[in-house]
């Protein structure tokens, strides 16, 4: 599959290189090139600079032939533009994006977006541990 | 009419002070604590802190009522979410968002923002009005004679087009040396001539002249 990961964030980074290894096609944007110091130098993808939300540098990156959009910087209201423009400008099949705000997550949850929420994620499985003890 | 405006840089100053001065009830949502105070100070207790995008900030406002939410951080994506969450989770009837990367209009109206405003584009389309109000570009000077080759394009709205070069008033000593027209071939004119909008009139004039040809040549 082509995977296209915007923010090269400690879990933009880590995925990319899960992904890499097994064997799909992987492109890394993001503005700052100093994230990319997270990719180990056995990255076998595509590391870009580009902000995700220019059309421009989404097409260098390759979202035109993208089977799956992975947006994973650290503001929500950047994933979710981001996701949208992959999806309703250039109808990338798959859209991941990264909301850490639950009320917003369920917004666009609703809206047909595919979301997680690292902090509702990471609450619950808290409480499990918690309430398992 | 009840306006919610989200962000309170310099736009969002202006366009609350003129909001309220036309009588509308308008409140702001700012995250910025200092900002907040600078607009409660000056406007009196209508700011309110908070993230303009939170639909539970939104609700505490009474959003729901507003017939209006005007989305004017320095950001784009800031101004998309704060209109969807107005628009989906509070049905306000009218969403207004600016924008900076004139790009970004098309998918603000596939997402049904219903109004955009770009002011990079606002600026541009003013800058190229001024420019081709001004449709006099130098191509040559003849310094020891005083004179100026320029091109002159004759707008849709000028004085002289229907007009012979014969019943043209140019200032003294001023000559019109070709004619490009958009559907013949470049010529030489002839007194007979008839000027016609869009041609392009090479002219050579003395530099003290130049703003009476444009004149000439120039709308009514």
């Amino acid at each position: 599959m082509k995977v296209i990961i915007v923010g090269c964030s400690r879990v933009g980074a880590y995925l990319a290189e899960q992904l890499g290894a097994k064997g799909h096609e992987v492109t890394v944007l993001d503005t700052d090139a100093y994230s990319f110091h997270r990719l180990s130098t056995g990255f076998n993808g595509r590391a870009l600079v580009g902000n995700g939300l220019d059309q421009e540098a989404l097409r260098k990156a390759g979202i035109e032939d993208a089977d799956v959009f992975v947006v994973v910087t650290q503001g929500d209201n950047r994933n979710v533009m981001a996701a949208q423009i992959a999806r309703h400008i250039f109808h990338v099949p798959r859209v991941v994006c990264r909301i850490y705000d639950p009320l917003r997550q369920e917004l666009y949850d609703t809206l047909g977006l595919e979301t997680i929420s690292p902090t509702v994620v990471c609450a619950d499985m808290l409480q499990e541990k918690v309430e398992g003890q | 009419m009840y306006i919610v405006v989200v962000g309170s840089g310099r736009v969002g100053y202006y366009l609350t002070k003129a909001l309220l001065d036309e009588g509308h009830e308008v409140v702001i949502v700012e995250k910025n604590v200092d900002f907040c105070k600078i607009i409660n100070d000056e406007l009196g207790g209508i700011c309110v802190r908070g993230d303009g995008c939170e639909a539970a900030t939104l609700e505490e406002l009474g959003t729901a009522r507003a017939d209006v939410l005007i989305a004017v951080t320095g950001d784009d994506e800031d101004n998309l979410v704060a209109c969807q969450v107005a628009k989906h989770k509070f049905n306000v009837p009218r969403t207004i968002a600016r924008i900076r990367n004139p790009q970004n209009e098309i998918i603000f109206k596939k997402l049904g923002i219903d109004v955009t405003v770009s002011s990079t584009k606002v600026i541009l389309e003013h800058i190229q009005e001024e420019v081709s109000a001004h449709p006099l570009t130098h191509l040559l000077s003849i310094r020891d004679k005083g004179l100026e080759v320029v091109e002159i394009r004759i707008s849709a709205d000028s004085k002289a087009i229907g007009k012979t070069l014969q019943e043209l008033v140019l200032p003294p000593g001023t000559k019109l040396a070709l004619i490009i027209s958009t559907t013949e071939k470049p010529r030489v004119p002839t007194n007979d001539t008839v000027i016609q909008a869009d041609d392009r009139v090479i002219a050579i004039v003395s530099a003290e002249f130049e703003e009476g040809l444009r004149r000439a040549l120039g709308k009514e």
